[in-house]
C-alpha cells in the first residue's frame, strides 16, 4: 500500500510463525517437542536468544505454558505451540490464563486423533478449541489461517489482541499449514510495545499487587465471571473476521475453514466452471464465530454445505447461527485424510444437484 | 523503652485463616521480615500455591502470583526469566511440591533456575481434609490411608529434597522446622541463606523444606504436634543441610583452608 514492494521469502508455516512470533514483539518461547510443529521450536532455540529472548525446552506441556504464564505476569510478550495431544495437556494452563486474565499466544499445528493419533493435518481440535477448552466458563479468541502468509499475520493479531483483551488466543492451524511452504512477505518488526499497567514486576514506588484466579466468596467470583462474559461479548461485536469467497450471487453456500478451505476454493472454481453458483465462507475468527454474517447468508439462500477435516465440528456453529433458517449438509473427513478439490467439488456438485437443479426442473 | 518484637511491616495487618498451630503463619512472618531486613520487597514476587496457602497474597504484602496445583516452579521459571533482577519465592506443600509438581520441582532444578523454593512439609494435605500425601509416614493415618500409610499398600514416603539435593543444579538446600522457639529462629537463618542465593547471583535454585505442623489433620493438639515433629517426623526426615554448593560458601572454604 504504500508502493514499496516488500520482498517475498519462501518459507514453511512453522518458520514463518516462529519469526512473525519475533517481529510481533515475543520474547519468551516455551515448548515441548511434538510433530508436526518441532520446526516453531527449532527456530526458536537458533533465533529467540540473537533477539534478546529466551527459549526454554521445557519438560512438559503444562510446564510450557505456565512458564507463559510466568512470563506473562510479568508483561511480556510469550508464547507456546504444539499439536493435539500437547495441547491437551496445555488446557489447564489456558483455563488459568483466562481465569487470570492474562495475555498469551498458543499455536496448535493440528494432527489427527484422538489419543496419539497420527502426524497428519486435521482439524479434529475444533470443538476444544472454541468452547474454551479447559475448565471453567471462559473463552479464548481463536485464529484460523489458511495460508502461510495468514499465519504470520494472524500469528501478529493474536499478540495484538491477547494484550488488548488479556486473554490467552490460540493459533489454529494443522499439520498441512505448519509444514508446507509458500511465499510469504514478513510482517514488520513492531518497535515500542506499551508497558502494561497491570504488570507484576515488583512492588516498587506502589501497592503490592496480587494475580489470582481463585475466588472462594461465591458472590465475588460470579462477578469476575460475568467481567470475563462482558469482555467476551465486546470480543463478539469487534473481533469477527471472515472471508467470503464469490459469495454476490452464491445458490449455495460452502463453509470451511483453515487447510479445509483452501481444498473448498478449488472445489468451488471447479464447479464455477460446470455454471454451479457456490461460494465460500471461510470464518477466519473460529471464535468469536461470525454468527451475524452467517445468518445474514439466508437473505440469499437456505442451501448450505460444510466441509471440515473431522467428523463435523464447526458445522455444529454453522446451524446455531443459522437458527434453523438453512439445510446443512456435512462432508468431512477424519484423521488425516486429506480429499483433493476434485473430491470436494464432486460432493458440492451433487449436492447442488439434488437440492438446486432438480428444484428448478 | 526499645521494640523487641513487632509486626513485620510487609505483613498486612491481617488475622491468618490458618487453624490454631499451624506452621503456614510461622513461615510466612519469616519470609515477610527477611524481605524487610534484606530490602528485597520492592523486587520480591512469590508464588503462592494451591494448598492452604493459596491466600497467600491476603498477608504478603508483595507481588504475589497464584499458580495452579504444582505448577509455582515453572511460573516462577517464566518470571525469573523475565526479571532476572527480581527475587523470586515460590511457596510450595508436600502435595504440590512432591505430588503434583514433581516434574516442574525436578526441572527447574535441573534448570539451575535462580529461584527459592520453600518447601512446607506437613505429611498431609491440609486444604482439602487430610488426605495421603507423598511425604506422609509408615504408619500415619489419613483420610485416604484410613489404617495408616502401609509401604505394601501405598507405598514408600518420599523424601524428594534429598532426591532434589542431588541435582547439581541446586545450590543450596536445607531442612529446618518451625516447632520451637529455637527451631524458628534457626529456619529464619536457612531461609536467609537460600534467599542470598539470588541476591549473591549463585547459579542455581536454593531449597528450604520446612518441616511443618497440621494439628487439624495430625488430630493432635499443637503441643503434641511440635513434640511430634521431634520425636518422629524429624526422625525420617533430618534436619540439616542438604546441599551446599555456593560459590560463595567455597571461596570461604578456601579462604579457610588458606587461613
Amino acid at each position: 500500500m504504500t508502493g514499496t514492494k516488500k520482498e517475498k521469502v519462501l518459507l514453511s508455516g512453522n518458520h514463518a510463525l516462529s519469526e512473525a512470533a519475533i517481529r510481533a514483539g515475543c520474547r519468551f518461547y516455551f515448548g515441548y517437542p511434538i510433530t508436526p510443529q518441532n520446526e516453531v521450536a527449532e527456530y526458536m532455540a537458533a533465533n529467540m536468544p540473537k533477539a534478546g529472548g529466551t527459549f526454554i525446552q521445557a519438560e512438559s506441556e503444562i510446564a510450557s505454558i505456565n512458564m507463559v504464564l510466568g512470563a506473562s505476569v510479568t508483561g511480556a510478550r510469550a508464547m507456546t505451540s504444539s499439536s493435539s495431544p500437547g495441547i491437551s495437556l496445555k488446557q489447564e494452563g489456558i483455563s488459568f490464563l483466562a481465569g487470570q486474565e492474562l495475555p498469551g499466544v498458543i499455536v496448535n499445528i493440528m494432527r489427527g486423533g484422538p489419543g496419539l493419533g497420527n502426524i497428519d493435518g486435521c482439524q479434529g481440535d475444533y470443538f476444544q478449541a472454541v468452547k474454551g477448552g479447559g475448565h471453567g466458563d471462559y473463552h479464548t479468541i481463536v485464529l484460523a489461517p489458511s495460508s502461510v502468509q495468514e499465519l504470520a499475520d494472524l500469528t501478529v493479531l493474536a499478540f495484538d489482541l491477547a494484550d488488548k483483551y488479556r486473554n490467552p488466543v490460540i493459533i489454529l492451524g494443522d499439520g498441512q499449514l505448519g509444514q508446507m511452504r509458500e511465499p510469504v512477505v514478513m510482517p514488520e518488526p513492531v518497535r515500542n510495545l506499551p508497558e502494561k499497567e497491570w504488570a507484576l514486576r515488583g512492588a516498587k514506588g506502589r501497592p503490592s499487587r496480587f494475580s489470582r484466579s481463585l475466588i472462594l466468596n461465591v458472590r465475588l467470583m460470579e462477578e469476575h465471571n460475568w467481567k470475563l462474559q462482558r469482555k467476551y461479548r465486546e470480543m463478539e461485536l469487534n473481533e469477527v473476521r471472515f472471508e467470503g469467497y464469490m459469495l454476490e450471487d452464491a445458490e449455495m453456500v460452502v463453509f470451511a475453514f483453515g487447510s479445509a478451505a483452501r481444498i473448498a476454493k478449488g472445489a468451488i472454481k471447479r464447479v464455477r466452471k460446470e455454471g454451479l453458483k457456490a461460494g465460500l465462507f471461510r470464518p477466519i475468527t473460529l471464535w468469536p464465530f461470525p454468527k451475524k454474517a452467517v445468518r445474514d447468508l439466508t437473505n440469499r439462500t437456505k442451501e448450505f454445505l460444510v466441509f471440515e477435516l473431522n467428523a463435523g465440528q464447526m458445522v455444529e456453529d454453522v446451524k446455531l447461527a443459522l437458527e434453523g433458517k438453512g439445510e446443512v449438509f456435512f462432508y468431512g473427513r477424519p484423521g488425516g485424510v486429506i480429499p483433493t478439490p476434485m473430491d470436494v467439488a464432486t460432493i458440492i456438485g451433487s449436492r447442488y444437484y439434488q437440492r438446486i437443479k432438480r428444484r428448478a426442473k | 523503652m526499645k521494640l523487641v518484637a513487632g509486626r513485620p511491616k510487609l505483613l498486612k495487618p491481617k488475622k491468618f485463616h490458618y487453624c490454631s498451630g499451624c506452621g503456614h503463619s510461622i513461615v510466612h512472618r519469616l519470609l515477610m521480615e527477611l524481605a524487610e531486613e534484606l530490602e528485597i520487597a520492592e523486587r520480591l514476587l512469590v508464588v503462592a500455591p494451591a494448598g492452604c496457602a493459596v491466600l497467600a497474597y491476603d498477608y504478603m504484602d508483595v507481588d504475589v502470583v497464584e499458580s495452579a496445583h504444582g505448577r509455582g516452579p515453572a511460573v516462577a521459571t517464566g518470571i525469573k526469566r523475565s526479571l532476572p533482577g527480581a527475587i523470586v519465592f515460590t511457596y510450595q506443600g508436600d502435595g504440590d511440591l512432591a505430588a503434583i509438581g514433581t516434574a516442574e520441582s525436578i526441572h527447574a532444578a535441573a534448570r539451575g533456575e535462580r529461584i527459592m523454593t520453600v518447601f512446607i512439609n506437613n505429611g498431609i494435605y491440609g486444604m482439602t481434609g487430610g488426605q495421603m500425601a507423598p511425604t506422609t509416614l509408615e504408619g500415619m493415618r489419613a483420610t485416604t490411608a484410613p489404617e495408616g500409610r502401609s509401604v505394601e499398600r501405598e507405598g514408600y514416603t518420599l523424601d524428594l529434597s534429598s532426591l532434589l539435593a542431588q541435582i547439581p543444579g541446586v545450590v543450596y538446600a536445607e531442612r529446618v522446622s518451625v516447632n520451637s522457639p529455637r527451631a524458628i529462629r534457626h529456619a529464619k537463618k536457612a531461609l536467609e541463606a537460600a534467599i542470598r542465593c539470588q541476591l549473591d547471583n549463585e547459579p542455581g535454585l536454593a531449597l528450604v523444606e520446612v518441616l511443618s505442623m497440621c494439628p487439624t489433620n495430625w488430630k493432635k493438639t499443637p503441643v503434641e504436634s511440635c513434640q511430634w515433629i521431634d520425636e518422629v517426623m524429624s526422625k525420617k526426615f533430618q534436619l540439616g543441610v542438604l546441599v551446599d554448593r555456593r560459590k560463595k560458601s567455597k571461596k570461604m572454604a578456601v579462604a579457610e583452608n588458606a587461613g
